[in-house]
């Protein structure tokens, strides 16, 4: 497909484009045909392929995981059990090194970040033309669209819109357990009575304030710039004459399973790691 | 790159995938594990128990086989003295039989001697007097010399 696309800059802007649907500047609404058009639609509009390879991929985590919840057993596992139960293991034995509170939530929501998060970073894996191709033949032959209009961005995890959402939800935990341990004045003291004392508040609540906001904004972009720049890669490789490819684009992604299970992993470290902080009375 | 709804989107599928791994996956799948961890605990502890109950009961065993073993040896030391003491009493008892034995068949003797002799002097006396009769040529009034004859037997 590389060699076919017009320009090789085209090529690369169409793959970074996702598939977006919102209200139009003249009102109506439908998807957007270009760049231009998706970035007039300000902030009410959705990336409808982020959405859809997201949510399938949460489902079929839930539903992977639930399933061999469902049927579980203490006698001798095997199969899905056996990997379920290594995953959960895995996770619990990360969180309970590093937070020593009570909390139902912390641990299943370390997991399901661990592995929706993985599982949206092993889109990266898929070669970077497959489900485009397949969205942009579903586009023109079921909607009749114009198929250079048609965009796909499979990996979630390289929108920005999806790690940032995750992260400011792990935000809200971080605000809401500070505020439920703590009480609202231990929260407030803690944001403005350190490190410096009580003359120095503006000081201090200047310091802290970006250090509790750097929390969810390093967390997002962390992430969203691993991946964007090994899919970002992956392309570029597309672009290259297809029997060359191989060569680049074998180590690359053999050196890619390291990075997108280590960026699944320190997503849940650091939200952990953050919800302990929270946990704590200074 | 721009941000938009995808956003929100994406922070309430999110919250809503916590929820449900919290509700329905995370708890049969921990406890599960719970569990069999303590399942695992309990049969190395009953292993455990099971091995020092076998050496107890080694130790016993070797106890009452040596205590058995003493039994036995006791029992066949007092078995031979017994044996011993009733040899030496069979011995007595036969010397003192044999003793017994010889001094009845001595009396016996010596009664029998005894009456020979008495027999011998009566017929010795009958004998003088027959020889007396001879040579007197008259008979002698038994009646009136039995007191002489039987001073002579006395005397013989």
């Amino acid at each position: 497909m590389g060699i076919e696309s017009p320009t090789a800059s085209s090529y690369i802007k169409h793959h970074l484009q996702n598939l977006t649907y919102g209200q139009h500047p003249d009102g109506t609404w439908g998807l957007a045909h270009d760049a231009k058009e998706a970035a007039d639609m300000g902030f009410w509009a959705i990336h409808v392929d982020t959405m859809a390879v997201s949510i399938a991929l949460g489902l079929l985590f839930l539903w992977l995981f639930r399933k061999a919840a469902k049927k579980i057993s203490t006698d001798t596992p095997s199969g899905l059990q056996n990997f379920v139960e290594l995953m959960v293991e895995f996770v619990d034995g990360s969180v309970k090194e590093t937070f020593h509170g009570k909390s139902k939530v912390i641990a299943p929501l370390a997991l399901t970040i661990f592995v929706w998060v993985f599982l949206m970073n092993f889109m990266d894996l898929i070669p970077v033309d497959f489900l485009p191709a397949v969205a942009q033949m579903i586009g023109t032959s079921v909607f009749g669209a114009d198929p250079n209009h048609v965009y796909f961005k499979f990996v979630p995890t390289t929108d920005i819109n999806a790690t940032l959402g995750m992260s400011l939800s792990v935000f809200a935990l971080i605000v809401f357990y500070s505020i439920k341990v703590k009480g609202v004045s231990g929260f407030v003291g803690e944001l403005t009575l350190q490190p410096f004392g009580k003359w120095m508040i503006p000081f201090n609540l200047l310091l802290e304030g970006v250090g509790l906001l750097a929390k969810p904004v390093s967390l997002a972009l962390r992430l969203f710039g691993n991946l964007y720049a090994g899919e970002l890669i992956f392309i570029l490789i597309a672009i290259l004459p297809w029997g060359l490819q191989w060569a680049l684009s074998v180590p690359w992604a053999i050196f890619h399973i390291l990075i997108i299970v280590l960026q699944a992993f320190i997503f849940m470290m650091l939200t952990i790691v953050y919800l302990s902080m929270a946990h704590e009375d200074h | 790159m721009n941000l938009n709804l995808t956003l929100l989107g994406q922070a309430i599928s999110f919250a809503i995938f916590v929820w449900f791994c919290m509700k329905y996956v995370w708890p049969p799948v921990i406890a599960a594990l719970e569990e069999r961890s303590k399942k695992i605990a309990d049969g190395l502890e009953a292993a455990n128990r099971a091995s020092r109950d076998l050496e107890l009961a080694q130790e016993q065993a070797t106890q009452i086989l040596r205590e058995s073993k003493e039994n036995a040896a006791e029992i066949i030391e007092q078995a031979n003295k017994r044996a011993n003491q009733m040899v030496d009493e069979a011995k007595e008892q036969v010397i003192a039989d044999g003793k017994r034995l010889r001094e009845a068949a001595q009396a016996e003797i010596e009664q029998d001697v005894m009456r020979a002799k008495e027999a011998l002097r009566a017929q010795v006396s009958v004998l003088a007097f027959a020889g007396a009769e001879k040579i007197l040529g008259a008979t002698i009034d038994e009646k009136a010399h039995s007191e002489i004859v039987e001073q002579l037997a006395k005397e013989l």
